[in-house]
């Protein structure tokens, strides 16, 4: 950077400085990379009144992700975590499954709402576990929910028998592959529920408060927020998500295996959420950072395959993606690379941004 | 090690008459291994049977050498996600080194070399770039899968006869039972963890740090290698339990031990480890294990249990082992 003098530098550091530049940068290059390895990657078309293209399918597919990432980024914020997510979503899919087919009229619309309110208030009460947990008995919250982690899936193959259950449900099916207003209703949900958690949670106090709250839980007590319920909320709100996510997974496959709805879900909600420059510590976190964190996973996941890499390979990616992420996040690491490019004098902005 | 302060109530009585309380958690998890195996004994015929005992040993041998990996690092307040994926990767470099002919010694250095290196790179990341174990072990876990992938998406045999030969071995105790050498392995590598935990600078230095590492900084201990050490330990536990799964399987495969990082955890919480560092024994992961081990040979024995169950009593012992734990710390 030292080549470009005057505003243009200042500009350029400014936008280098920001949060968001080098998620919103990877997600680039990752579409640029799309673009190249196939020319028509963005075109979107409409056929039969929906919306159809590459661009599409990644909403659509990383709405699941987005889902328990939104909850998720909540929880991190009040410096907590939420490793039980994969295990709800199984157990929200297998209760709205099963109940879809023990039904007598399994293939009715109104079957197909009740079961997705019990599996909803199913996954109320598994947040309220957690958040008991985690806010009354005062477990670490990588350890309290660790204990749903574990039994979640033993809790949902119990529900579904150990069988895959197969439901016939279009009503149930529309969750994950109808169409709204031309555009996927999952994408439409995930995306919903992204808007209305930021309204409520930047137009009114509680954005301030869970910040407060993860800075420090006692000294937030002591003016006189409730910490204790703020706690309780995200992880019941996390648990909503997650559900949700749950139930678009299970309505993709029209069915739910117990042993793999939404394994390792809860990795990739927290990859979302770290890329998104949300803070592990807590008491900082960014909602459009976890929107950009959740694309740039499902953008990956759907270029691997597309540039002619086995879809396994995945995780080696992931797992590059993470340390990349983590490192330019560090401020030990921001620190080292400062002191080599360290013959010019910097600007102030970048040390703001390590926080 | 924080030194509790006695309160009123039931439990400090009880206490007081018990052996000293950092063996509390130990005790409890010996008591609850004894009493599983106790009920079973009564309710099973052939459960109380030692062979089943021995069994249990040799059918949990690569989660023990785990365990003890992990117990490093949970000591030290850390946590490393990725054993699971390193466990895989061992068993897929070992097939496929074997299947390209290499000695058998060769195989097994190349394993060790590669899942130490892991934990080291993972330490390294941890230590010197302040990435939180949780995000650097996650990495370490997506890598190590990924590389599964890279080397075959297959599943390879092992027909190595060396390997074969140890895989069945076994030592013949008196009585006729016998003992499947991998166990006695593992049991060893016990051995020498509670050693370096209990009466070597290093492990002591594991202690301290888990008690608290700016004071562990203060008092000049090498803070930076034990914390990558650990999970150097760890890594190259691992790479010996994917040694011993590939044993036990006699194949390496990219799906081999999925989750298995997680029953690696709850063995070293049911042990009586605190999570968040500074106490608990390399012995009370042994029997976290062997807890885990006779959940499942239950539901074998009783046979109209169906095997989610085993996944529940985990998740409850879990529960209570961490419950109480708050409990005995709670000042």
């Amino acid at each position: 950077m030292p080549e470009s003098p005057g505003t243009v530098k200042a500009l350029g550091a400014r936008a280098l400085a920001h949060r968001l530049f080098w998620p919103l940068a990877a997600l680039g290059a990752l579409l640029v990379v799309n673009l190249i390895a196939t020319p028509t990657f963005f075109n979107v078309r409409i056929q039969d009144g929906h919306l159809f293209g590459s661009l599409v399918d990644i909403v659509r597919n990383g709405a699941p992700v987005l889902l328990v990432a939104i909850g998720m980024t909540l929880v991190i914020a009040t410096r907590g975590i939420d490793l039980s997510v994969g295990a709800v979503a199984a157990i929200a899919g297998a209760v709205a499954c099963v109940y879809i087919v023990k039904s007598p009229a399994d293939g009715a619309a109104g079957t197909a709402v009740v079961a997705v309110t019990m599996a909803l208030a199913v996954c109320v009460a598994l947040g309220l576990w957690n958040g008991f947990l985690v806010s009354v008995v005062g477990i670490q919250p990588i350890i309290a929910t660790l204990v749903l982690m574990v039994a979640g899936r033993g809790i949902a193959m119990l529900v579904t028998g150990g069988q895959i259950t197969t439901v016939n449900n279009d009503t149930f099916a529309a969750l994950a592959s109808g169409h709204l207003l031309t555009l996927p209703v999952a994408a439409l949900i995930a995306l919903g529920v992204f808007a209305a958690t930021q309204i409520v949670v930047r137009r009114t106090a509680l954005g301030l408060l869970i910040e407060s709250v993860g800075i420090n839980p006692e000294a937030s007590r002591l003016a006189g927020v409730r910490s204790r319920t703020i706690i309780w909320t995200v992880y019941v709100f996390a648990a909503l998500c997650a559900g949700t996510a749950g139930l678009i997974v299970a309505a993709n496959t029209h069915s739910v295996n117990a042993n793999s709805l939404g394994l390792w879900i809860e990795l990739d909600a927290i990859l979302a959420v770290v890329i998104g420059g949300t803070s592990l510590a807590g008491g900082r976190f960014s909602l459009t950072g976890t929107l950009v964190g959740a694309m740039l996973i499902a953008t990956l996941t759907r270029t691997i395959p597309n540039i002619g890499i086995p879809a396994e390979a995945n995780y080696l990616f992931k797992a590059l993606v993470v340390v990349i992420v983590c490192l330019l996040q560090s401020p030990k690491a921001r620190a080292v690379l400062q002191r080599r490019r360290d013959r010019t004098p910097t600007g102030p902005s970048r040390e703001e941004a390590v926080v | 090690m924080s030194i509790t302060v006695p309160e009123e109530g039931l439990l400090a009585r009880a206490a007081r008459f018990s052996p000293p309380r950092r063996y509390l958690p130990v005790l409890g998890t010996f008591a609850l291994f004894i009493g599983m195996f106790g009920v079973g004994g009564i309710r099973y015929e052939g459960f109380a049977d030692p062979q089943v005992f021995l069994t249990l040993l040799l059918d949990n041998a690569f989660l023990i050498v785990l365990a003890v990996g992990m117990t490093f690092v949970i000591l030290t307040g850390g946590i490393d996600l990725s054993v699971g994926s390193n466990v895989a990767l061992s068993t897929l470099i070992a097939a496929r080194t074997l299947e390209l002919g290499w000695p058998v010694v060769a195989v097994i250095g190349v394993v060790l070399l590669a899942g130490t290196l892991l934990g080291t790179a993972m330490g390294l990341l941890i230590h010197y770039f302040d990435i939180q174990p949780f995000i650097a072990t996650l990495a370490g876990m997506f890598l190590a899968r990924g590389l599964c992938y890279l080397i075959s998406v297959d599943s390879i045999p092992i027909k190595d006869e060396t390997f074969s030969a140890i895989a069945f071995g076994s030592i013949t105790l008196p009585g006729g039972y016998y003992l499947g050498w991998t166990a006695v392995f593992a049991l060893v590598i016990v051995a020498v963890a509670a050693y370096v935990l209990s009466s070597t600078r290093f492990g002591r230095t594991v202690y301290a740090l888990g008690g608290s590492e700016p004071s562990a900084l203060l008092m000049g201990l090498p803070v930076a290698a034990t914390k990558v050490g650990v999970y150097a330990i760890s890594g190259l536990c691992a790479a010996l339990g994917g040694l011993l799964f590939a044993l036990y399987t006699l194949s390496g495969y990219s799906l081999h031990a999925v989750g298995m990082e997680l029953d690696a955890i709850a063995a070293v919480v049911i042990g009586g480890t605190l999570l968040t560092g500074g106490r608990g024994f390399v012995i009370g992961s042994l029997l976290g294990v062997l807890v885990l081990g006779t959940i499942q040979t239950f539901i074998s024995f009783d046979g109209t249990l169906s095997s989610w169950w085993t996944r529940i009593t985990i998740g409850v012992l879990v529960l209570v082992f961490v419950v109480a734990q708050r409990v005995l710390t709670r000042r």
